[in-house]
Order: structure tokens, then C-alpha cells, then sequence
């Protein structure tokens, strides 16, 4: 229990003093998170749109298979591009291992089925409901297609945000394809695991902390632009 | 669609991320180098004389060489010299040189169930641990230390395998998350003395059997073969390898301290 107070006191200690390794560290998380967080909403929302406003045969094994990889675990993702991305793998010649761009990758991938599965839900729900106004107004695909993702942006901005959290909180992707490499690959999950190792656990706890608390202020900041958003909708 | 704006908004702030040096190299490099400090240390001293920046992978030795085997590094600095020798024989590795050294340490509990507190003779020390039963974690992760440890039951003619899951733990995690276990059940473990001086959660633990011969701990560095990994940066890599093995490195890795103790001592011939 002590070493949470003191924990406590090294989290505000870094974060007061600008530390500028922590904020290295919180700069490429951010940056690597991010940026896997869009480009999983650019692959997997039109990947859920389309599962959830069409019907094909196969359709069920594939609702399957994309739930089934929500619970990718990073570990697998990291060493399945690990292979691929090393010297001696088929894209070893882009020089891409330990580099943000591996870890966006790798990230990209875990969370993908998660933006997908979990707005494959979010629109089928919503497609379901509309179907009758849809019909009356015999909208198109394309038509229909856009008037869920509008009316559901707020729920998919949730979606967003759990493949965020998942990106930002995972350690096992990262590590293997980024190397922890300090002042290069290092983010607050690797430097997380790096400090427990040391043995420094208060530290490694504080880091925590700040990840905590990262994670709070991107939630903030989404949550206030929706209300800032749905307050001039009702102006 | 104000999501993307906030999201584009994010990386904008998150863009200037550190790119790769002008000049660097990749060192695939064990664990306890890199938690007990030494490179934080002799790395930046390094990069001004020369310009190179110096990045590390830090994982156990097993993992280090399978890397380096895949040409994902330019130098290699591990510790188990047979594997070492191998890895050069194979073909992977150009040559191998020695660059320090220190020695392997028994830590365990107070209460000292197996009664090896104050010894200096490893094979005394797993005997003793193995006939009564006590506690032992083990990297089991085919680590420098773990070759090293498996090398020291087998001296003493005993086979722990068997007894995995009982009071044979393997934890196939690096030194300082199995000392963290060790602490944590009050369990006997092997570890380097560097990672053990520098360990930040040693609880009531101490060390209990040291000094052995057997328990010696020599460093090796190698540069990746650049006629096998054409992506190996050969010159860069060599001047890190001939700088460590020079008076100036030797003497910047023997100058390294962690409480008044030194960790590493240089010996390269």
C-alpha cells in the first residue's frame, strides 16, 4: 500500500516537472495509438457497414470470425507481424521493424475487428429500426448507408474510443515489433513493463497513472466536442 | 465528420515523433546490460566521440540471437558463449570478442529454508535446494542465465525439469520480472549480480551463495555477418565493437557504478 502513495507523489512529481522523457513517451503513444485507432476506423466501419446492411451467403461465419477477432491477443498480433516485417521476412527490405511505423501496424491489426464487429452492431441495430422509413422513402444502398453512419456518429465515436483504449493499453504488440528502444520505440505500456522489470514498481505504477489519466483527458476531450456539437444541433 | 477533424487534430500534435538518427546503429543486446544501466551510461559517451547513436533491443539472449539470426541487428552483445561461438561457426556472426564480465549470485529469503546462506559452491547450494524441496524460480526462458543455470544442475547431476510446477518454478520471463516472482513467493533465484544490484524490489532477499568459479559470467560482442544481412551497417557496428574492446570503452564500462559497486569488469584481450 505504501508504494501506491508513492506512486502517487512520482506520477505528479513527473508530470509537474515536465519530465521530458515522460513526455517523449507520452508523444509516441499518442502518436502510434492515434494513429491506429484511424486507420482501423478507415478499414473497419465501411468493413461493419457493409456487414451489417448486406446479406450474403456466408454471412454468419463471417459475423463469427470478425467477433472471434476481438479477442486477438497483442502477444500473436506483434509476432505475426514480427515475421513479416523482419529482415528475413517477405517485407524485411522496407526496413519497417523497430520503427512507430511497425507499432502502428501492429496495432492497426488488433483493433480492426474490434472498430468492425463492434459497428456492424451499432448499425445493424440502427438499419433494423429505420427499415421501415428507409423502404417508404425507397432509399438507395449508398443512401441508406449514410444516414446510419450520421445518425450513429456518436455511437461509432464510442466504437472509436474502444479501439483506442485497447490500442493505448496493449503491451504485447508493441514490444516485440517496436523493441522499447529508448527515445525511438518507447511507449508508456513498454516503459510500464521495463520499470516493473527493474524492479522499480512505484515508478512503473506511476507511469500508469499518467496512462490513466492520458486516457481521461482523450475521453474528455471527445465527450465535450459531442456535447458542444449536439448543443448547437439544438440551438 | 468531426471525428476525423479531432483524430487528424491529434496526430498533427503527436507528429514529431523522434525519427531515426542520422547515424545509428541496432544492438540486440541481453536484459541485464540494459536494466542495470550500463548503457544509459557508456552509450552517450560512445555517441560523442563518434557520431553513432547507439539503439538497443533488449531481450534474453535466446531471443537476442534468434533476432540476429533473422538479420534484425547489426551487433550482437549477449552472454553465453558456447551459443555465442555457435552463432559465429554458423555463419551468422563475424567474430566474436570478449568485452567484460561479472558473476552469477544465489538470492533467496532470510528464513533460508534450503540452509545455503554463506555458501560458495553452486552444485552444493542445488543439492541442498533440491533434496529439501525448497523453492527455486528459474527463467526457463532460454536465456544467458537460464543456459547458464541449466549448465550448473547438470554439474550437480540433477534434472529439475521433472519437478516444474512443484518446487521447480519456470517462469520464461526476463531477470527482473523472475526475481519479482522469486521475491514474491519467497523463492531461491539465480540472477546476474549487475541485475541484482540494480534490482529496485528486493524486499527482505539477500544473497545467499556467490563466489563459485562456475558461476562466471562473461560477456561477448559480435558483429552481424554483412555478407549474410546485407542490411547490417558494418562500419558503424565495427566502431561500436572496436570502441568497446578500446582502452577509452573498457575504461568507461569499468567506471560504471550502482551503489558504490561496480557492476562490469572489462576484459577484452
Amino acid at each position: 500500500m505504501q508504494s501506491i502513495s508513492e506512486a502517487l507523489g512520482l506520477a505528479l512529481g513527473l508530470v509537474i516537472s515536465a519530465d521530458a522523457d515522460l513526455f517523449e513517451i507520452v508523444r509516441l503513444s499518442l502518436y502510434v495509438s492515434l494513429s491506429a485507432t484511424v486507420l482501423a476506423c478507415a478499414f473497419g466501419l465501411p468493413l461493419g457497414a457493409l456487414l451489417a446492411t448486406t446479406r450474403f451467403r456466408g454471412r454468419g461465419v463471417a459475423l463469427v470470425i470478425v467477433n472471434a477477432l476481438m479477442g486477438l491477443p497483442p502477444v500473436v498480433v506483434g509476432l505475426f507481424v514480427y515475421l513479416y516485417l523482419s529482415r528475413s521476412g517477405p517485407l524485411g527490405f522496407l526496413g519497417l521493424l523497430y520503427t512507430p511505423t511497425a507499432m502502428i501496424i501492429a496495432q492497426t491489426l488488433l483493433i480492426t475487428p474490434i472498430v468492425a464487429a463492434l459497428s456492424r452492431q451499432v448499425l445493424e441495430d440502427m438499419d433494423r429500426e429505420y427499415a421501415e422509413q428507409f423502404r417508404s422513402f425507397a432509399l438507395g444502398w449508398v443512401q441508406r448507408v449514410q444516414a446510419l453512419v450520421w445518425d450513429g456518429r456518436y455511437a461509432l465515436l464510442t466504437v472509436a474510443l474502444a479501439g483506442f483504449g485497447r490500442a493505448v493499453a496493449e503491451v504485447g504488440a508493441v514490444i516485440i515489433v517496436g523493441g522499447n528502444i529508448d527515445h525511438l520505440t518507447r511507449v508508456m505500456t513498454t516503459a510500464i513493463a521495463l520499470e516493473t522489470s527493474k524492479g522499480e514498481l512505484a515508478l512503473a505504477l506511476a507511469l500508469g497513472m499518467v496512462l490513466m489519466t492520458l486516457a481521461l483527458v482523450v475521453n474528455a476531450l471527445v465527450y465535450s466536442v459531442r456535447a458542444t456539437a449536439t448543443r448547437s444541433a439544438y440551438a | 465528420m468531426r471525428l476525423s477533424t479531432l483524430l487528424a487534430a491529434g496526430l498533427l500534435f503527436a507528429m514529431s515523433s523522434p525519427l531515426w538518427a542520422e547515424r545509428s546503429i541496432l544492438v540486440q543486446s541481453t536484459t541485464s546490460t540494459a536494466n542495470s544501466g550500463l548503457y544509459d551510461h557508456i552509450l552517450p559517451i560512445f555517441a560523442k566521440a563518434t557520431g553513432i547513436t547507439v539503439n538497443v533491443v533488449a531481450v534474453g539472449t535466446g531471443q537476442a540471437i534468434r533476432n540476429a539470426q533473422n538479420c534484425d541487428g547489426d551487433v550482437l552483445l549477449v552472454h553465453a558463449k558456447a551459443a555465442e561461438e555457435a552463432f559465429v561457426q554458423e555463419g551468422y556472426g563475424v567474430s566474436r570478442a570478449d568485452v567484460m564480465y561479472n558473476d552469477f549470485v544465489f538470492v533467496g529469503p532470510p528464513s533460508d529454508p534450503a540452509g545455503i546462506a554463506g555458501g560458495s559452491d553452486a552444485a552444493v547450494a542445488l543439492t541442498a535446494i533440491a533434496e529439501t524441496e525448497a523453492l527455486f524460480v528459474s527463467r526457463g526462458d532460454d536465456s544467458g542465465t537460464h543456459k547458464k543455470e541449466m549448465a550448473l544442475w547438470a554439474s550437480a547431476d540433477i534434472d529439475p525439469t521433472g519437478a516444474s510446477g512443484t518446487w521447480y518454478r519456470e517462469t520464461g520471463s526476463g531477470m527482473g520480472a523472475t526475481l519479482n516472482v522469486g521475491v514474491g513467493m519467497s523463492g531461491y533465484v539465480m540472477t546476474d549480480r549487475a541485475t541484482w544490484i540494480s534490482f529496485g524490489n528486493k524486499g527482505d532477499f539477500g544473497i545467499v551463495v556467490e563466489g563459485d568459479p562456475a558461476l562466471f559470467n562473461q560477456y561477448g560482442v559480435i558483429l552481424v555477418n554483412p555478407s549474410r544481412c546485407p542490411s547490417v551497417k558494418a562500419e558503424d557496428g565495427q566502431a561500436f565493437i572496436d570502441w568497446l574492446v578500446s582502452a577509452d570503452g573498457q575504461s568507461a564500462i569499468g567506471a560504471y557504478t550502482r551503489d558504490g559497486q561496480q557492476l562490469f569488469f572489462p576484459n577484452a584481450q
